[in-house]
Parts: C-alpha cells; sequence; structure tokens
C-alpha cells in the first residue's frame, strides 16, 4: 500500500503518462484540423490501426524508422484521401463514411496481419529513449521528463506548428473559416472543397503517425485492434479541448494519466481492485468529460455539413 | 450624345431550370450616383445583382463596364474590377476578427500572416474618415447587426471598391441605424464611389437614390430621376400587373364578425416592432383585403393571427374566442384555414406525396386517422378528390409534390385548407408566382368561400387581386393599418399615397372626390 505514494510511483506514472497520451496528442490535433474546416472523421481509430500497421511493416521490412513513421503518415493521408472524396465531393454523410473506414482499418490489417505476419513472432526495434546529458539522470525529473523517445518529444513540435498553422497562416485562417461559414471564403474566391481535403488529409496524416507510435514507439509489435478505441478517446479529447490544438495536447495528456493510473494501479494487487474496473478508467472518465463539458457555442458551425456552391 | 454610361447590362437573362429570374434585364448606372434597385420580393433584383458581382453568371446578355466588356468568373474578379456587393446575408466568419475577415483569402495559403499591423492601421483610418466606429480587433459574433453591416461596407471600401453594391441593406436595421446608413451611402458618392441599392421601402429610395429602376416580373420596367417621380408612382409600378378579367361577385351584406383584431402588436424575428396597435375585423360573407408594400409587417401580422409569433400586446379572437395566447396547434385546431406566404417554406413539404402533403395539419385526428393509425384510403380518396375539385395536374395523388409547377402547388394548398371547412380564411398572397390559369381558379374558390359565408382575410401585395375580389381594402404601412379604401380601381392614386405612408395627401384626394 505505501508503494502507492511514493515519489518513484509518481514519477513513473508521469512518464508513462506523456507515453500513453502521445498517440491521442497526435490523432487529436489531426482531428482539430479536420474538424475546424467542418469535416468530423469519426474514422480515427481506422486510420490509427492503418498507420500502425503501415508503419510496423515498413519498419519489418527495411528496418528504417524514420521510413516507417513516413510511410504511416503517408498511409493514413491515403485513407483521408478516400474519407474526403466520400464525404466531400460525393458528399456521403461522414459519420456513415467515418463507420465505414473504421471497419475497413479493422478489417484490413487484421487480414494482412494474419497473411504476412501471425506466427513469426518477430518484433521490431523500436525507438529508443534519448538519453539527454544531464537532465534524464536527475532524480525523480529524469524519470517523469527526460528518458522518452524522440516521438513522444516531437508531440510538443507538432503542437507549436499546429498553432502556428492556424493562427498564423493564411491558410490557417481560411481553414478556420471554411468550418465556420464556408460560403464567406467561397466568395473570396477559395476553393471550400480544396481546403477541407487539406484538413481532412493533415489529420489522417497525424492520426496514421499516432498509429505507428504504438508500434514503433511503445511496443514493439502490431497486434489486431492495438488502437483498443484510441481513436474514439481522440474524438472526445477535440471535444473536451474546444477545438484548440493546445487543448488537445494538455486533455490528451489527462487521458494520458488515466491509461498510467491504470496500468500502475494493476500492478498494485494490494489496492484489491478489480483490474476489469481499472480498465475501464480511461473510457468510463471518457464518458465523464463528454457529460461535464457543456457545448459552449464554440463548435464549429459548419461541422459535418457537406458544402454545396450556390 | 454618345457617352457610354458606367455600367450598363443588357439584356440579361437567367434562368434557374424553369425559373425565370432575369428575363432580359437592361439596366444603366451612371458613375457617382446612387441607383436603386426597387421591386418586389422575387422581382429579380438579388439574381441581377449577383451576376453583377460574379456570384452568378448569366445565360444571356452583357456587362459593359467603364466602356469594355465585363465578364466575371467570380467575385474575387469582380472585386479586381472594383465591384463588390454587401449581401443580404453576411459574409463575415463570426469566430474570426474584423481584420481577419478582411485579409481571409489574400495572398498566398502558407504566407505567415505579419501585416496585421498596417491591416489595423487602414481599417482604423478608413473607419475614421466615414465615421464608422469598427474596431479591427473586434470579433464579428460579438457585434450587433447593424455594426457588422458597417463593417461589411468598410470591407468593400478596404478592398478599394468603386462600385458597391448593397442588397437590401436596411431590411435588419432600426430607423436609427437606416438614417445612419443613408447619410454615409451620400459621403460615398461624394468620395467618388458609385452605389447600386436594392430595396423595397419607397421612402428610403426617394430620400437617397439620385436615380431610381424599377424591377418587376423579371424584368426592369421602369428608370427614372428620383426627383421626377413620387412613392404614388413608384408604387404603382412595382405592384402594377395587367388587369385581371372581371370575376362576377354577388352583392352580399355581410353577417356577424367571425374574426377580430384589436390593438395587436408584435415583434419580428430580430425584436424591432413589425405590428403596431393593429385593430380589423372580419364579418361572415366578406372578404377583406390588407394592402402595402411588403415589409410592412403583413408577414409578421399573418404569423401572429395563426399562433406562430408571440402577440407583445392586444388580442385576436375567432368566434368570441381569444385566441392570441394559444400556441399554434391549439390555433390549428380551431376552424382557421391558412394560406401561407411561403408555400415552400410554410404550406407544403416538398419531397412529400400530394397525400401527405394533404394530411399535414390533421395527420393525427379524424377522419384521416384512427387509434393512431393513418387510414390510407380516406387520405387517399379525399386527395384524389381534391386534385378532380381544383383541377391540379398531377400524375396522382401519390406524385410527389415538388414535381408539381408553383401554380398546382398553390392549388392543392388552396384546396386543403379550404376543405378544412374553415370559419375564417387567412390568406397571405393567393396567386404569388402561378400562371394566370391557376391564378383564376384560386381566386374564384375564394369568391364561392364569400358565398359560403366563409369570413376570408387576403393579405396581398398585388393590388389587382385585392381590387378583383375583396369588399373593403385595408391599408398598411410601417406595421400600422393607415387607411381603409373600397375595391375601385379609380382609387388607385390613393391607394398608392397611402402604401406610401403619405396619410394627408391622400385624405387631400379623398376629399376632392366628394
Amino acid at each position: 500500500m505505501e508503494d502507492v505514494a511514493t515519489l518513484g510511483f509518481i514519477a513513473t506514472t508521469i512518464g508513462a503518462t506523456w507515453r500513453l497520451a502521445t498517440p491521442l496528442i497526435f490523432a487529436a490535433i489531426g482531428e482539430v484540423f479536420s474538424e475546424r474546416a467542418g469535416v468530423l472523421n469519426i474514422g480515427l481509430e481506422g486510420v490509427m490501426l492503418v498507420g500502425a500497421f503501415v508503419g510496423f511493416a515498413t519498419m519489418f521490412a527495411y528496418g528504417s524508422l524514420p521510413l516507417g513513421l513516413a510511410s504511416a503518415v503517408a498511409a493514413g493521408a491515403v485513407v483521408g484521401l478516400l474519407f474526403a472524396f466520400f464525404t466531400i465531393t460525393i458528399k456521403a454523410d461522414q459519420i456513415v463514411v467515418g463507420a465505414a473506414i473504421n471497419l475497413l482499418g479493422m478489417g484490413l490489417t487484421a487480414f494482412l496481419f494474419r497473411t504476412y505476419f501471425v506466427g513469426t513472432g518477430r518484433g521490431v526495434e523500436i525507438a529508443q529513449p534519448l538519453d539527454i546529458p544531464g537532465l534524464s539522470d536527475l532524480p525523480f525529473f529524469g524519470e517523469a521528463f527526460f528518458r522518452h523517445n524522440a516521438i513522444v518529444y516531437s508531440t510538443l513540435l507538432v503542437v507549436v506548428l499546429a498553432v502556428v498553422v492556424l493562427y498564423k497562416t493564411s491558410f490557417g485562417l481560411t481553414l478556420r473559416a471554411v468550418g465556420e461559414h464556408p460560403k464567406a471564403v467561397d466568395v473570396v474566391g477559395r476553393s471550400v472543397a480544396a481546403y477541407r481535403y487539406g484538413a481532412v488529409m493533415i489529420g489522417t496524416g497525424l492520426a496514421g503517425l499516432g498509429g505507428a507510435f504504438l508500434t514503433l514507439g511503445h511496443s514493439n509489435q502490431f497486434v489486431e485492434n492495438i488502437t483498443s478505441g484510441r481513436g474514439f478517446i481522440a474524438l472526445a479529447v477535440v471535444v473536451f479541448a474546444r477545438w484548440s490544438p493546445v487543448g488537445a495536447f494538455f486533455v490528451a495528456m489527462l487521458f494520458g494519466l488515466f491509461y498510467a493510473l491504470q496500468l500502475q494501479l494493476q500492478a498494485q494487487p494490494a489496492l484489491n481492485i478489480p483490474y476489469q474496473a481499472l480498465q475501464a478508467l480511461p473510457y468510463v472518465m471518457t464518458i465523464v468529460a463528454l457529460v461535464m463539458v457543456r457545448n459552449k457555442g464554440d463548435t464549429p458551425k459548419m461541422l459535418g455539413v457537406p458544402y454545396t456552391k450556390a | 450624345m454618345n457617352t457610354q454610361p458606367f455600367l450598363r447590362m443588357d439584356d440579361i437573362h437567367k434562368r434557374f431550370g424553369d425559373l425565370v429570374a432575369s428575363g432580359g434585364v437592361t439596366l444603366e448606372v451612371e458613375e457617382n450616383e446612387i441607383h436603386s434597385l426597387l421591386g418586389e420580393n422575387g422581382a429579380g433584383k438579388s439574381v441581377l445583382m449577383n451576376i453583377l458581382c460574379g456570384v452568378l453568371s448569366p445565360n444571356e446578355g452583357q456587362i459593359i463596364y467603364r466602356g469594355e466588356p465585363l465578364r466575371l468568373g467570380s467575385p474575387r474578379e469582380a472585386i479586381r474590377h472594383g465591384i463588390g456587393m454587401v449581401h443580404q446575408h453576411f459574409m463575415l466568419v463570426p469566430n474570426l476578427t474584423v481584420a481577419e475577415n478582411y485579409v481571409l483569402g489574400q495572398g498566398m495559403p502558407a504566407r505567415v500572416i505579419s501585416n496585421m499591423r498596417d491591416v489595423y492601421a487602414r481599417i482604423r483610418e478608413l473607419s475614421e474618415r466615414y465615421g464608422l466606429d469598427v474596431r479591427p480587433d473586434a470579433l464579428i459574433q460579438d457585434l450587433s447587426v447593424g455594426e457588422q453591416q458597417r463593417v461589411e461596407i468598410l470591407k468593400v471600401l478596404f478592398h478599394g471598391i468603386d462600385l458597391l453594391i448593397l442588397d437590401e441593406p436596411t431590411a435588419v436595421l432600426t430607423p436609427q441605424e437606416t438614417d445612419r446608413l443613408l447619410v454615409l451611402l451620400r459621403d460615398l458618392v461624394k468620395d467618388g464611389k458609385t452605389v447600386i441599392f436594392i430595396s423595397h421601402k419607397l421612402d428610403e429610395v426617394m430620400t437617397v437614390s439620385d436615380r431610381v429602376s424599377v424591377m418587376r416580373d423579371a424584368k426592369v420596367v421602369f428608370t427614372t430621376r428620383a426627383a421626377d417621380t413620387n412613392p404614388r408612382e413608384l408604387a404603382r409600378m412595382m405592384v402594377g400587373r395587367d388587369v385581371l378579367m372581371e370575376l362576377p361577385r354577388t352583392n352580399r351584406t355581410p353577417g356577424r364578425t367571425v374574426f377580430s383584431v384589436d390593438g395587436l402588436s408584435c415583434d419580428n424575428e430580430i425584436g424591432l416592432p413589425a405590428v403596431r396597435n393593429v385593430s380589423l375585423e372580419v364579418r361572415e360573407g366578406e372578404i377583406v383585403g390588407i394592402a402595402g408594400v411588403s415589409g410592412n409587417g403583413q408577414s409578421e401580422l399573418a404569423l401572429a393571427m395563426t399562433g406562430l409569433l408571440p402577440v407583445t400586446s392586444g388580442t385576436i379572437s375567432l368566434n368570441g374566442e381569444e385566441i392570441s395566447r394559444l400556441p399554434p396547434g391549439e390555433v390549428n385546431r380551431r376552424p382557421i384555414g391558412h394560406i401561407p406566404e411561403d408555400r415552400h417554406k410554410m404550406g407544403i413539404v416538398l419531397p412529400l406525396a400530394l397525400t401527405e402533403n394533404v394530411l399535414l395539419q390533421r395527420y393525427n385526428r379524424p377522419p384521416f386517422a384512427k387509434h393512431g393509425l393513418l387510414k390510407f384510403g380516406t387520405i387517399a380518396e379525399h386527395t384524389r378528390d381534391l386534385i378532380r375539385r381544383f383541377r391540379v395536374k398531377a400524375s396522382g395523388e401519390f406524385d410527389l409534390i415538388q414535381n408539381l409547377s408553383g401554380g398546382n402547388q398553390q392549388k392543392l394548398v388552396v384546396a386543403r385548407e379550404l376543405a378544412r371547412d374553415p370559419d375564417f380564411l387567412l390568406i397571405n398572397q393567393l396567386t404569388r408566382g402561378i400562371d394566370i390559369g391557376a391564378m383564376e381558379l384560386v381566386m374564384q374558390e375564394v369568391l364561392k368561400q364569400r358565398e359560403a359565408g366563409r369570413a376570408i382575410l387576403l393579405i396581398s401585395t398585388e393590388l389587382e387581386e385585392l381590387f378583383a375580389i375583396c369588399d373593403r381594402i385595408l391599408v398598411m404601412f410601417h406595421g400600422e393599418l393607415v387607411g381603409e379604401l373600397p375595391p375601385d380601381r379609380g382609387r388607385i392614386e390613393e391607394m398608392g399615397l397611402l402604401m406610401a405612408g403619405d396619410r394627408q395627401e391622400a385624405a387631400r384626394l379623398a376629399a376632392a372626390r366628394t
């Protein structure tokens, strides 16, 4: 019982929090782009699975981590292109297409995995924690903050980039307008459809990266349904974060904490809590968070609504 | 003289399917004037202006601008030529600031926006020059409608526009804001800009314009200098239509009062007073008309009468029962028929079958429903009956109503409302957008209802329609009833004056007759 309150326990939990939040951060920030442009992509789960699998398979074949990550991003963007074609060009219902993408992601990755990898039992070499001189060895802080791999640290870069692109560039300004008042964008001669394609593909590219972190930065294996609902939790993160990239980072961290606590507490048999209850923690917190956050009117007004030129 | 006008729109045609929105419009605008474009709803003003600012492209016709033919592929090109429009529905993104809205879509997408300081400075400078009081860092969603409109106008100036088009800018403004806007427009002209001002409000047009063009039925029918015309003439040009054939009508003494309104006031959807202290009564076997240029509170009056708009004061009574505070569903259960102004919005559901449309208000009660289940046989038979009696052209009772022409849709609406056997029938625009044949039929049917002793109130912007079937005509102006006249075509002058709100002149004319 005493174990729970020790500094070591806290440091480990904090460290695990960031790692477990990493896939959520990528996927949620990606979804912020998509939803800010008015496209609700509930297919994130499927996209993350594709990213996880393609990253893993590429790494397996070529043994190059950068190539594995890049191919996961590309695969995510390709799935996004498919989603965008149906929802933006064909104007099919975004929820229905999103659900189809999820099924496609689950089915396709499971099929390919069973066909080529099952029984090989071999993992890949995953990204190793960086040794930052002077920091990694600090007591407590070293364990909590400075013993992560490069993919985890890159979440910070992604947040900064997302803020710059969304709020400081002409592209970001137009993208935000597209989700609120697409006609206003149309009359200044910008293509609403092009911006939505761009936003969706940025979103799914990042979701693919988030998925790849699971196989290339966390565990060294692909297993069927490895994302286990992280795509859906990322959707909740976006709502909870009120469509802000910085908010998405911190909310994802909060959910990362729930994952971490769940894992850490399972390792404490003295607590005598059924492990199923602990496992449910991130999902229960998702529901609690969504119930607590009321709509304050900052939802993109055209979220889920296809745009038709007059 | 062979001088080219500043702008000439020459024989412009624009069709949407069967609907002719511009049927050979020719319009000339001089440089540095305020040119008003006046016309009823649906006359084709907005479509014409959307063509001029590049939103729509015409099927035929050409635009000559500064002596050169102008071909526009997009609003962006129009802006490059110095033509900009302030749309009726603002093109402002609510969660962005004023300045962000101004730079929206400018420059390369990948560019980091770094010149905001200059943008702010220019907005402040322009705002000061025209006394517009626009703050560059204000969020659009925090601004009132009047403020947003100033932001829109400043946006057009910010983009360096010479020809400014305003589509019904005063529809959303308070009287004070309207006055302020009109002063601003004059200032712009003083500064060398040219303004096209779309409106259907005669008084504003008379106040602000140098010249006026009147549109009717998708054409410009009349252009004049504002100084050479008067509200009466303009009103007549707006509503004028060929005289309908005389419909036979018996002399009939009206019976007891069925429907009455006393001291009724209500606000429009943006909370401004729309109907002021209106009192009227409608008796058995009488058709009472309400004339007026649209936008003078008629729509709100009709909505209030049917329980669709809250009443701020006054009473409405039907057969002696006060109904002004009843919810719409309850009003609907009373013997009231309502033929609404916009059948597509309120009268019918386009993707549904004729049978289902016939059913709309009575789906849950006999004879169409029993124990919560619809009685399809009865419904189909009833619909067939209506189709036959009103000569609705449809392939059958299960045809979708969207496949019918406007005239046939309206016939079905009229048929449905009359079949409810109402004591009181409220009609808002009986013949809008329908062909002559359908027009005559529905008017005759309404007259039959008069014979049968129904009390009928007909709100219309078409004077001919009112003259043809009403027993007496009330005139509405700025939310008030300003006078009553018999349906006498000889007194159309008086009618015009009342519609323009000039009660004194109308009274003088009336006195001179006797």
